[in-house]
């Protein structure tokens, strides 16, 4: 095989398949590649990692080694340079349940029970029956847990919305968001792509309006503007007009992030439904839908996110959510101690970001297994 | 420009197109055509890019809208009337250029979806015919994989399963060998040819000139929206008609 210039040329024995060099792979070789190819990139990887090894010994050291973890206020008053975690433990049951009742808050607690079973149940793969554990969890769920919250059905004394707060209510607030934002939403999206000029023109207008209003605007048109429409006594609940304004707003945004998905796909997609014979809504459940959410999933669950984190909003129309609780219970002269407020809205960090990154790894999780080896 | 008589059959027009016209906005895509199909028979349809030949097959199974002139397939004619379209469709099998098979579905889940949901089949039924016409396109160990997992040559054969899961009468096949590489023509071609001595009515867009003379039973040359010429194989590449027929043939069987 010495000359393969000349014209005739015949392979008789084929080349083997060799190893990569070794110091292209593995961990060293990816070290070498990563964090130190040239002498700046390695001066870089030295001093960032520095930087992150001090911050992130900094805040451990805030957070745990020199916090105050039992006691009063008196312990907290005494170490002012670490976080006050029995101010989170002594108001921890006004930061979950708000001003609800006392001796009604097993209600609150058997809600919250079933919310985390579904939602393992529906989203752990080998689970049995999945299915109805989602059903019931997307359409009965929401309506039982409204009814156990609020009372009056199963003869439970009625507890009125405004004792809501804390915890309860940013799940209440984010669910119900969730729930009615997605099914809203790709009706939307589908609608917009209509050649109806009805349905076409009035889903554009519904989520440029929607899309168009800060979210702040919408809740106070909800709380303070919309009821002077109302006729004298009519009046119907602050959460609720809340919820309704959130719903859609969320709804706007997922319908244009369905879009999205709906556009990304092939023509040669609906063109090959139709010439199956199937009809607008079994191609669109059985083709065009699974395939479009699926390419929009991040998107999806950017939007749950974000619209997990507006709910702090509320805090502006008076409901006292998660954020709002711990924002009144700093204020308490009794806890007016360097360290409260800091902890206060860190211990909000970190509950918010728990759930945040379980919905953004679930994503991840999801992507990975709906897989199917098609690149587009 | 009228049909020949077929000398095989004497059967029923399966497909009938009259003065048919269509436009893209103000392009006038097809000009007059008309057409009869009888049952069994199998045509090639041939032409430059761009003469129309694909929109003209889209139209039959109304993927394609058209504003003149009439089409009737297997007796029901397409109008708006959706009951009409879909008849037609379940009717009516098609292949495509890109083979357009539904990613997120297995191999059989893709050919047991239109019988299940359109024809109403039980799931082991489907199933069961759906194995029948994968084992005839010779890929039944395939059954459980994802279309992305597969060839060309393969997905290709797996579209034409799945639009014959459907029984239909009529399989229409668009450029379906034009997107493969040439190493994979040949199998697709085989399960084709294998399709036409079954029976099929088949119309075939395609630039396999060899599929032409072997399979077909009619050549369609069209060029500029309109039909040139149509005529039997033989005669038709031995002894084309018109000029731009000669032209055409000159240009594609030179080498």
């Amino acid at each position: 095989m010495k000359n393969q210039n000349t014209v005739f040329f015949v392979r008789k024995e084929f080349a083997p398949s060799r190893p990569a060099p070794a110091s292209t792979v593995g961990v060293l070789g990816w070290i070498r590649n990563n964090l130190f190819s040239t002498p700046f990139n390695s001066l870089l990887t030295v001093v960032v990692g520095g930087l992150g090894a001090w911050s992130i010994w900094g805040a451990l050291d805030w957070l745990i080694f020199n916090a105050v973890w039992v006691g009063g206020n008196e312990a907290c008053k005494a170490n002012p340079n670490g976080a006050c975690w029995t101010f989170i433990g002594t108001r921890f049951d006004q930061f979950v349940y708000g001003f609800y009742e006392k001796p009604e808050r097993w209600r609150v607690d058997l809600v919250i029970l079933v919310l985390f079973v579904g939602v393992f149940w529906t989203g752990w793969e080998k689970a049995p029956a999945r299915r109805w554990a989602g059903g019931f969890m997307l359409i009965l769920f929401p309506w039982i847990a409204w009814g156990m919250l609020y009372g009056g059905i199963f003869g439970l004394p009625i507890v009125e919305t405004s004792q809501w707060g804390g915890f309860i209510l940013t799940l209440v607030v984010s669910l119900i968001g969730i729930i009615v934002s997605l099914p809203l939403g790709i009706l939307l999206a589908l609608g917009r792509r209509s050649n109806m000029p009805i349905i076409n023109s009035t889903c554009v207008f519904f989520i440029e309006f929607w899309r168009g209003v800060p979210l702040i605007t919408i809740l106070f048109m909800a709380a303070y503007v919309l009821p002077l429409f109302f006729p004298t006594g009519m009046n119907f609940d602050q959460l609720l007009r809340a919820l309704i304004g959130f719903a859609f707003f969320a709804a706007a945004y997922m319908a244009e992030v369905v879009r999205g998905g709906l556009q990304s796909l092939d023509k040669g997609q609906y063109e090959a439904a139709d010439s199956l014979g199937l009809s607008y809504w079994k191609s669109m459940r059985l083709i065009i839908l699974p395939q479009a959410l699926k390419a929009v999933i991040p998107g999806i669950v950017n939007t749950f996110i974000g619209l997990f984190k507006d709910t702090t909003l509320v805090l502006i129309i008076g409901l006292l959510d998660l954020l709002g609780m711990v924002h009144a219970a700093i204020a308490d002269p009794n806890w007016s101690i360097r360290s409260v407020p800091t902890t206060g809205y860190a211990f909000v960090a970190i509950t918010f970001f728990t759930f945040c990154y379980g919905m953004s790894r679930y994503s991840r999780f999801i992507e990975d297994k709906l897989n199917t080896g098609h690149q587009r | 420009m009228n049909t020949l008589p077929n000398p095989e059959s004497r059967a029923q027009p399966v497909i009938q197109i009259q003065k048919m016209n269509k436009w893209f906005g103000q392009f006038h895509v097809l000009k007059e055509i008309d057409l009869e199909v009888v049952t069994g028979e199998r045509i090639v349809i041939c032409g430059p890019s761009g003469s129309g030949k694909s929109t003209l097959i889209r139209c039959i199974n109304r993927l394609e809208e058209h504003q003149e002139g009439q089409i009737v397939v297997d007796g029901v004619e397409l109008t708006n009337d959706l009951k009409h379209i879909e008849h037609v469709r379940r009717e009516v099998g098609m292949v495509f250029q890109h083979f357009n098979l539904f990613p997120h579905l297995t191999v059989l889940e893709n050919c047991t979806l239109a019988p299940i949901w359109v024809r109403k089949q039980p799931k082991a039924e489907a199933e069961a015919t759906a194995m029948k016409y994968l084992e005839r396109v010779k890929i039944p160990e395939q059954a459980e994989k994802y279309p992305g997992q597969l060839s060309g040559g393969q997905q290709q054969r797996v579209a034409i399963a799945r639009s014959l899961c459907m029984q239909p009468r009529i399989m229409l096949f668009d450029e379906p060998t034009s997107a493969l590489d040439p190493e994979m023509i040949k199998e697709v071609l085989d399960v084709m040819i294998e399709l036409a001595d079954t029976g099929m009515t088949m119309l075939v867009v395609t630039h396999e000139m060899g599929f032409a003379r072997t399979v077909a039973n009619r050549v369609i040359f069209m060029d500029d929206g309109q039909i040139i010429e149509q005529n039997k194989p033989e005669e038709f590449f031995n002894n084309p008609q018109s000029d731009r027929t000669k032209l055409f043939l000159s240009q594609i069987l030179q080498h």
